[in-house]
């Protein structure tokens, strides 16, 4: 469907695609049996300007918005969303600089972002706090000009690997829904250390690892914005990385119906291509129409949001609820129609499937965005004059 | 240092057939690609530039659509580009191809470096890159897999040859062919793909080299292509199987039945 896109808006298509194809095809299969970070792939994407779509032209990015880096991350995400994963939670760690960071942070880190020359991350995930952001146990204690941190994040994607990380500390705990901050941290910082990298199901290309503070000093200007605003600021980061998330499956979704249609085609049991018979073609026209429909949310939600609008929460969520649930199903059929060769490694459909479930459970679950689109829903009509009763 | 590359758009021979009674390349739906072996040329270019700093202006003789090409190599970083393109210039062989590639570089003035591939895929006769150096009267090395800048009028080259490698020090203006050695290609970016898809890229016809028309196109070339076959398909093959270590024990025993010497 043509989606009317700029001339600008094809290329970063075109470019990413080639990247996927030229680059990321012929290595994936081995990232991911090695679970090897994909650094050869994420020097091609800083090369290529592709890591700063989103980010401003004074702070070294093109400029572009949500739905520029989304049109990327599909593209990529259509051959490995392990490697586009770690792509993509770059752009993750650096929203809270973007969005709340004084012009010093954004000078000094954003244009390292933008230009890929170091990775970005995000910490929040701990032990005690997944769903619930409100659990986290991790302090920063002020100290003179300096603050002080102490804990533990969890499963913090492109953990050890990045330079920069946004890192999310409580200030003070009386303050409750206020007591949280954002800081910017940096590999090397004294007392900051790394855990083991976690063994995963899918995306094993990306790494996944603990961040550990102990006593860890940095400088209060590694606050982003003021002190007491962290959990707005990952909320707010969450609306503008979630069509992200979505396009990581749209992408995959485009990937395992390309190989499942190729494959119907020629695969001849019973002496016809099984794609003659009907209960594969229903297969696959399902796939293609939801696949279809998530990248149509995806793009409207992406481009909507790319005009600021104060209700972006329930879109957000929306878009990386179905998208996600689409690649889910969609890549679940693929190695279906695939059979036995689907389930094997030989064949790509079965990295798709273990792939896929992370879409329905990082930056926050399924269930978390039904919980969330839920309540705005609740709230929208609460407000509404109209009424059938 | 100006650089000129000089690349060819050729049919993507992934995908190329014969037309088995006609004897001609079938270029229905192939797509026309940069010759492979330019792009090193093209990626030799810019690694002197990223390590030395150099003006980089990339030149193609052919129709109007092999601005393609150029802009294909604008988007990877090239800084310019220029188009030989005139009716006259149709059915030239290596020679006038050489000449009127010869005549821009002229034109052009300044030129401190030629790169071409070593070959292009389509014809495969390495001879343009040679020929042009002979036509500009500059020194040349072919089958290059590394440059290094010696000083302003010098650089030192890395030729790869049949009996290993040989350095040269090779005085400039000069012209060198290069092969897949000097470093694998990199990717367009998105700032140089923006540029490249706007670039005013200037066409130079015969008028603008200065060139005659006896001396280009098909009156310029010394050699015409009278016949293009398929070679037959040879059945006297052999496939060895089994462990590296039994294929060669095969291989032995079917060189020493067919009598070559030195077995
Ligand atoms: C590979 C990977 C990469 C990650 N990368 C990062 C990263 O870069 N940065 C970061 O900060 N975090 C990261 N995370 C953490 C991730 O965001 C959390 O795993 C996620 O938010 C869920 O938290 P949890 O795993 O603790 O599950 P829990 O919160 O314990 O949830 C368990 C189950 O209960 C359900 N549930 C919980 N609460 C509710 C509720 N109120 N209503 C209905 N259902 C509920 C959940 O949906 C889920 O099904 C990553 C996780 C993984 C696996």
């Amino acid at each position: 469907m043509d989606y009317f896109l700029t001339e600008e808006q094809k290329m970063i298509q075109e470019l990413a695609y080639q990247i996927a194809k030229e680059k990321i095809r012929p290595v994936k299969g081995e990232l991911d049996e090695g679970e090897e970070f994909p650094w050869e792939i994420m020097k091609v994407l800083a090369q290529s300007d592709l890591f700063g779509l989103y980010i401003p032209e004074e702070f070294g990015g093109m400029g572009g918005g949500i739905f520029e880096n989304c049109l990327a991350i599909e593209q990529l995400a259509r051959e490995c969303i392990g490697i586009a994963t770690s792509f993509a939670a770059s752009g993750l760690g650096a929203y809270p600089i973007l969005l709340h960071g004084s012009t010093e942070l954004k000078q000094e880190y954003l244009p390292q972002i933008a230009s890929g020359e170091r990775l970005a991350a995000f910490g929040l995930t701990e032990s005690g706090a997944g769903s619930d952001v409100s659990g986290i146990q991790t302090t920063a204690v002020k100290d003179g000009n300096h603050y002080v941190l102490n804990g533990t994040k969890q499963w913090i994607t492109n953990g050890g690997e990045s330079e920069i990380y946004s890192v999310l500390a409580i200030t003070d705990r009386t303050k409750g829904p206020r007591g949280a901050t954002f800081f910017v941290l940096e590999k090397g910082d004294p007392g900051f250390s790394f855990g083991k990298k976690e063994k995963k199901l899918g995306i094993r290309a990306s790494a996944t690892r603990e961040l550990v503070f102990q006593d860890c000093r940095i400088h209060k200007d590694r606050i982003i914005g003021r002190e007491g605003t962290g959990f707005i600021a990952a909320m707010k980061t969450f609306d503008k990385s979630r069509p992200g998330i979505a396009a990581l499956g749209v992408g995959l979704s485009q990937g395992a119906l390309d190989i499942s249609a190729e494959y119907a085609r020629k695969r001849v049991q019973f002496g016809k291509p099984i794609i003659s018979f009907q209960a594969i073609q229903h297969k696959l026209a399902d796939m293609a129409t939801k696949t279809e429909a998530s990248r149509a949310l995806v793009y409207s939600t992406a481009r909507y949001m790319d005009t600021e609008p104060s209700d972006s929460s329930k879109v957000a969520a929306m878009c990386k609820l179905f998208a996600g649930d689409v690649a889910m199903q969609v890549s679940t059929e693929a190695v279906q129609i695939l059979g036995g060769y689907g389930y094997m490694q030989d064949y790509p459909v079965e990295k798709m499937m273990r792939d896929a479930k992370i879409l329905q459970i990082y930056e926050g679950t399924n269930e978390i965005q039904r919980n969330i689109i839920g309540q705005e829903v609740n709230k929208e009509y609460g407000r509404k004059k109209d009424t059938f009763f | 240092m100006h650089i000129a590359v000089c690349i060819k758009q050729v049919p993507d021979t992934k995908n190329v057939r014969i037309d088995p009674d006609t004897h001609t390349l079938v270029r229905q739906g192939v797509e026309s690609i940069v010759n492979p072996f330019d792009l090193f040329a093209v990626e030799a270019a810019l690694r002197l530039k990223d390590a030395k700093g150099a003006k980089i202006t990339v030149i193609t003789m052919g129709p109007p659509q092999a601005g393609e090409a150029l802009r294909d190599v604008m988007s990877r970083g090239v800084d310019e580009a220029v188009l030989l393109s005139d009716r006259a210039f149709a059915g030239s062989d290596t020679w006038a191809t050489s000449t009127t590639l010869a005549a821009a570089i002229r034109k052009m003035g300044d030129v401190d470096l030629i790169l071409c591939g070593k070959q292009a895929i389509d014809g495969d006769t390495a001879q343009v890159g040679p020929e042009m150096a002979t036509l500009l009267d500059i020194p040349y090395a072919t089958f290059v897999k590394a440059i290094d800048i010696l000083d302003t009028n010098h650089l030192k080259v890395a030729r790869q040859t049949d009996e290993g490698a040989e350095v040269w020090k090779i005085p400039t203006p000069c012209l060198l062919t290069v092969i897949k050695e000097v470093g694998e290609p990199r990717l367009p970016s998105l700032r140089h793909k923006m540029r490249a898809k706007k670039a005013q890229i200037p066409t130079w016809g015969i008028a603008d080299l200065g060139l005659e028309p006896e001396s280009v196109g098909l009156s310029g070339s010394f050699t015409q292509v009278v016949r293009v076959f398929s070679p037959p398909v040879r059945d006297d093959r052999v496939i060895l199987e089994g462990s590296v270590s039994e294929q060669v024990e095969q291989l032995y025993k079917l060189l020493k039945e067919a009598k070559v010497p030195g077995i």
